[in-house]
């Protein structure tokens, strides 16, 4: 597993999931301390392709052998893809969080959302809070 | 004010390897190191060792001591000759299960290893109608454990253990040896479905026995109680306070072969005789899905759109891939290869009843 790391370019929602801003399209995953959090990844539950999420809402679910964690969307929008490796290889989520382990790929439905979340910086700062 | 945590002697071993902790029974126990999925494969591949030291030993001695558990306990203690053992279970008047257990005997008494949360129970019944001449001790504290399990599991104790006398036990038989320096006691037993030993120790002594098992030429992966629950998943055994409480009987379980039915006046037979008989309403068994998902105690067991039962214990198989499960069902859709639904947090997932195992293990292969 890699080092704690919270790159610098993705926006943060406090239920520790991760934004990359594409165009008016988003790409969604969950932060390294989630993953840490939920141990080794064993299964993907993704949305449909095509379907309608909406912000602060769980959209998801990973789990893992002893628990399940719900996904939120730190966006509203309507899903577009869905990494197909995840549900193959649902570890991924532990060994790349921020690339290979992404979980879905959005269609942005009110970008002005996107201004209520943390850059990396407040997001460590909020996990300081959490921990101490 | 919340119960003191109990720690084993290897608490700072498994914070080393980088261990997980959680809460169980009292104790805060490894959960897993890096990957409950590795160390699970490990054990079914090649070895891994196990800290059980939260789990307890009461032991019994004096003329009466056979006589006695032969009261107490539910299968035939007197079929066991020295260094021999046997699962059996401890039971209510009205046959609800008190715990699980291995009875030992040894040279001069016997030793019953008995789960973490059930030691204060099972001592307290075994108390409750002590006979004059058999002395009943709790030795939980004093006597540490660890399960060394996998079909490799001889490559790791053999350079241990120079007497050779542990190397050729059969499945169930204990003797004494010297493992790595350290007094033991071990049986040819576990709880994993892998042939293995559980090797008992004095409490100080485990930091030693644990260093030359995993550090040793042929090391043993260390293991978590995620994995250990994982691979006695997948062989359908139960577990205490997950399939078996005081609310269940050994019938309903599938333990009947764990109790002397025949011959025994151990406390609960006759219920148990009465059961076997006339058939029980339901009985426990094992399930693999044959969808995604992984099925999780409490959710509901459905069998065309009706609630049938509950999961006790759920889990993705490490071997097969696939969510398993047991549950309690009535005793027509028991049996194997029956269509259920599990609803698994409000979606609907087909699985399919199986006999036990699930996977190609048995302790005793190889």
């Amino acid at each position: 597993m890699p080092d704690a790391s919270y790159p610098e370019n993705l926006r943060y929602h406090h239920e520790h999931d991760w934004v990359r801003v594409e165009g008016d399209e988003a790409v969604f995953g969950i932060t390294w301390y989630a993953q840490d959090a939920l141990g080794e990844v064993v299964y993907f539950d993704p949305p449909e392709v095509g379907s309608s999420i909406t912000k602060d809402t769980a959209y998801g679910e990973l789990e893992s052998v002893k628990a399940v964690s719900d996904i939120h969307a730190p966006t509203s929008g309507t899903v577009v893809t869905v990494n197909q490796q995840v549900v193959d290889q649902p570890e991924v989520v532990n060994e790349d969080p921020y690339g290979a382990g992404w979980l879905i790929r959005v269609s942005l439905g009110d970008p002005s959302e996107l201004d209520g979340l943390l850059d990396a910086a407040a997001y460590r700062a909020y996990l300081a809070g959490i921990s101490s | 004010m919340s119960e003191p945590v109990l720690h084993t002697s290897l608490h700072g071993r498994h914070a080393a390897h980088g261990a997980r902790f959680g809460a169980f029974a009292g104790w805060e126990m490894p959960l897993l190191y890096t990957s409950p999925t590795a160390e699970h494969r490990a054990v079914r591949s090649a070895s891994g060792v196990f800290d059980v030291s939260h789990m307890g030993q009461l032991e019994l001695a004096g003329e009466g001591a056979r006589a006695y558990l032969q009261s107490m306990l539910s299968n035939d203690i007197a079929a066991l000759g020295p260094g021999q053992g046997q699962y059996t279970l401890m039971l209510e008047d009205d046959g609800g299960v008190i715990d699980d257990l291995i009875a030992y005997a040894l040279a001069d008494r016997y030793m019953l290893v008995v789960n973490a949360s059930n030691v204060a129970p099972c001592r307290e019944r075994l108390a409750s109608r002590l006979p004059d001449g058999v002395e009943l001790g709790d030795r939980s504290l004093e006597i540490a454990m660890l399960a060394l399990q996998g079909p490799r599991f001889l490559d790791v104790l053999e350079p241990l253990a120079p007497s050779g006398s542990s190397l050729d036990l059969e499945y169930f038989e204990i003797a004494e040896d010297v493992v790595a320096g350290v007094p033991c006691l071990v049986a040819r037993t576990g709880y994993t479905g892998e042939p293995g030993v559980e090797l008992l120790c004095p409490w100080d002594q485990a930091p030693a026995l644990w260093d030359a098992l995993v550090d040793g030429d042929s090391r043993a992966t260390p293991a978590g109680l995620v994995a250990r629950d994982t691979l006695r998943l997948e062989m359908g055994y139960p577990l205490y306070g997950q399939e078996l409480s005081r609310e269940r009987t050994p019938i309903e379980a599938g333990l009947g072969w764990a109790c002397d039915l025949d011959g025994g006046g151990f406390a609960g037979a006759g219920r148990l005789r009465r059961q076997k008989e006339e058939g029980t309403a339901e009985r426990l068994c094992l399930f693999a899905l044959t969808e995604g998902g992984i099925p999780r105690p409490g959710h509901a067991v459905l069998s065309d759109g009706e609630p049938v039962g509950e999961v006790t214990s759920g889990t993705l198989s490490p071997t097969l891939g696939t969510g398993i499960g047991m549950a309690y069902l009535p005793a027509e859709l028991a049996g194997p290869d029956h269509e259920i639904t599990i609803d698994v947090r409000g979606k609907q997932k087909s699985a399919r009843t199986a006999r036990r195992p699930l996977v190609d293990s048995s302790p005793t292969k190889g």
